[in-house]
């Protein structure tokens, strides 16, 4: 589980996050939603470590990430998977490489073990064909998947995705929402995704934070949230006339 | 100032929290190509050209019955050995190896690549920039050497075929009134560039934000801050070691 207290963060005198509290669960995947400019990234990078809030503390397991020495600091970033938003692929590796890359670095295990879990991770994902391919080579939906096996080879407790759907095609938005919904049940790790997509908010939204101006506004299940009556949530979920239309 | 104090924080992270030394090893071997193997082509050629204009200016410049033509070798081969290879040749080195350190840092903090590795729990900046600045440190005064051999080739190539000095002149005047201890200087002038190109250069780009823009901006900033700082260092050299 993980669990934000009072996170506030400002830049250059602006407050971009508002005192955001929340916990998230096991083996469920978590989105925290709103529009561009809402905190929403910022959010994710101070829970990864990549922004220092100005406040409040960040909890895996009951562990303070900003509260610790630096080995249990770094123990909990080895616990951790990340999708970034580009895939954050390295280019001058192949795909295999890119995926044990963080075996190679973190790890002691044997080249068989390296080669057997790598090609496990890229049969999770469907691209053992691609392994030898470079990822200028690749298409932006691969790219994704890669930077999920990336993220899983280590067996993470928590996964990080920011926006995972950004730039995608709906089939292949599908499938990579898909797929982080069977990695989190499977492998009971706790999920955390960016997202402004409405179909990820309801195909798998278990539970969704709504963020806007820094604030969280609203906090709930997917059955729930178009039963909303906070006025920013309902402006940003129906903002496309077809859903205004069908709400009505 | 406060980017002077950036730069030295940012030294201090190189020798931080490491990794495993095979993986340093293996970085530095992949460095050491990119830096300095691939610079052979773009040296050779400055330097060959270098050394024959040096050799056809100082004998067009030394028109005198007092003076033995052999000077014109002895000028060329103390030129090269204490200012045109070392100093040149790095400038060059700056242009190429900085702007292609920079835009490459660059372009992985704008990708998020740099990210992806600190998540990790992996010290970026000592995996990434480490292994590019003892490389520099490494080949530098291999291609120096290298330079200053072609630079005097070239200077008896284009002296002896064009005729303005014979090859028994040329080859007594490099060898007249030699200093061994040039060569020293001459080697501890590109180990010291190399870090500043090198250093700077990925300071230049790890600490880029934006996108290709600021990349291209820090890839400009690289080559003129290393060139800045080559010319200033090339003084306090001359200054301290002389």
């Amino acid at each position: 589980m993980i669990e934000i207290n009072n996170i506030s963060k400002a830049f250059n005198g602006k407050a971009v996050l508002k005192g955001i509290s929340a916990q998230f669960q096991k083996g469920e995947t978590n989105l925290i939603i709103g529009g561009s400019g809402t905190g929403k990234s910022v959010l994710l990078k101070c829970m990864i470590g990549l922004v220092k809030p100005d406040q409040g503390s960040v909890l895996y397991n009951g562990r303070d990430f900003y509260n610790c020495d630096k080995e249990m600091q770094q123990s909990i970033r080895r616990e951790m998977g990340v999708l970034f938003q580009g895939g954050a692929l390295f280019d001058s590796k192949t795909v295999e490489e890119n995926v044990r890359f963080p075996l190679d670095m973190l790890t002691s295990q044997s080249p068989e073990e390296k080669r057997e879990r790598v090609a496990f991770c890229l049969q999770r994902v469907g691209l053992e064909q691609a392994a030898k391919r470079m990822p200028s080579e690749i298409s932006g939906g691969m790219k994704k998947r890669v930077g999920i096996a990336r993220a899983i080879v280590m067996n993470p407790a928590y996964l990080f995705c920011d926006e995972p759907n950004s730039g995608l095609d709906p089939l292949t938005s599908v499938k990579i929402d898909e797929l982080i919904k069977e990695i989190t049940e499977e492998y009971q790790v706790t999920t955390i995704i960016i997202t402004h997509d409405m179909n990820s908010v309801m195909e798998i939204g278990q539970n969704i934070m709504f963020l806007y101006q820094g604030d969280k506004l609203w906090e709930g299940v997917n059955s729930e949230i178009t039963k909303t009556t906070v006025p920013e949530l309902k402006e940003f979920l129906f903002s496309n006339k077809l859903l205004r239309e069908m709400q009505e | 100032m406060s980017v002077i104090g950036k730069y030295f924080i940012f030294l201090g992270t190189l020798f931080g929290k490491g990794e495993k030394l095979s993986v340093y090893w293996r970085r530095l071997m992949e460095e050491c190509v990119g830096i300095g193997v691939s610079s052979i082509f773009i040296v050779a050629i400055v330097s060959t050209f270098i050394g024959a204009v040096s050799c056809i200016q100082t004998a067009y410049n030394l028109v005198s019955p007092i003076i033995p033509i052999s000077t014109v070798a002895l000028i060329v081969r103390d030129m090269e050995i204490l200012e045109l290879a070392p100093t040149i040749t790095c400038i060059v080195l700056a242009g190429k190896v900085g702007s292609n350190i920079a835009s490459e840092l660059g372009t992985m903090r704008i990708t998020e690549q740099i990210d992806a590795l600190e998540v990790m729990g992996i010290n970026s900046s000592s995996y990434l920039v480490l292994p590019k600045v003892i490389a520099a440190m490494f080949t530098f005064p291999m291609l120096v050497i290298f330079s200053a051999f072609l630079g005097i080739m070239g200077g008896y190539l284009a002296g002896t075929l064009t005729g303005v000095i014979t090859e028994r002149d040329y080859l007594y005047g490099i060898r007249d009134s030699f200093v061994p201890y040039n060569i020293f200087f001459m080697c501890v002038k590109p180990f010291v560039f190399g870090f500043l190109i090198a250093s700077i250069s990925s300071f230049k780009g790890f600490f880029t934000s934006g996108g290709a823009l600021e990349v291209g901006k820090a890839s400009t900033q690289a080559v003129t801050n290393s060139c800045i700082s080559i010319l200033i260092a090339d003084y306090l050299l001359a200054q301290l070691l002389l």
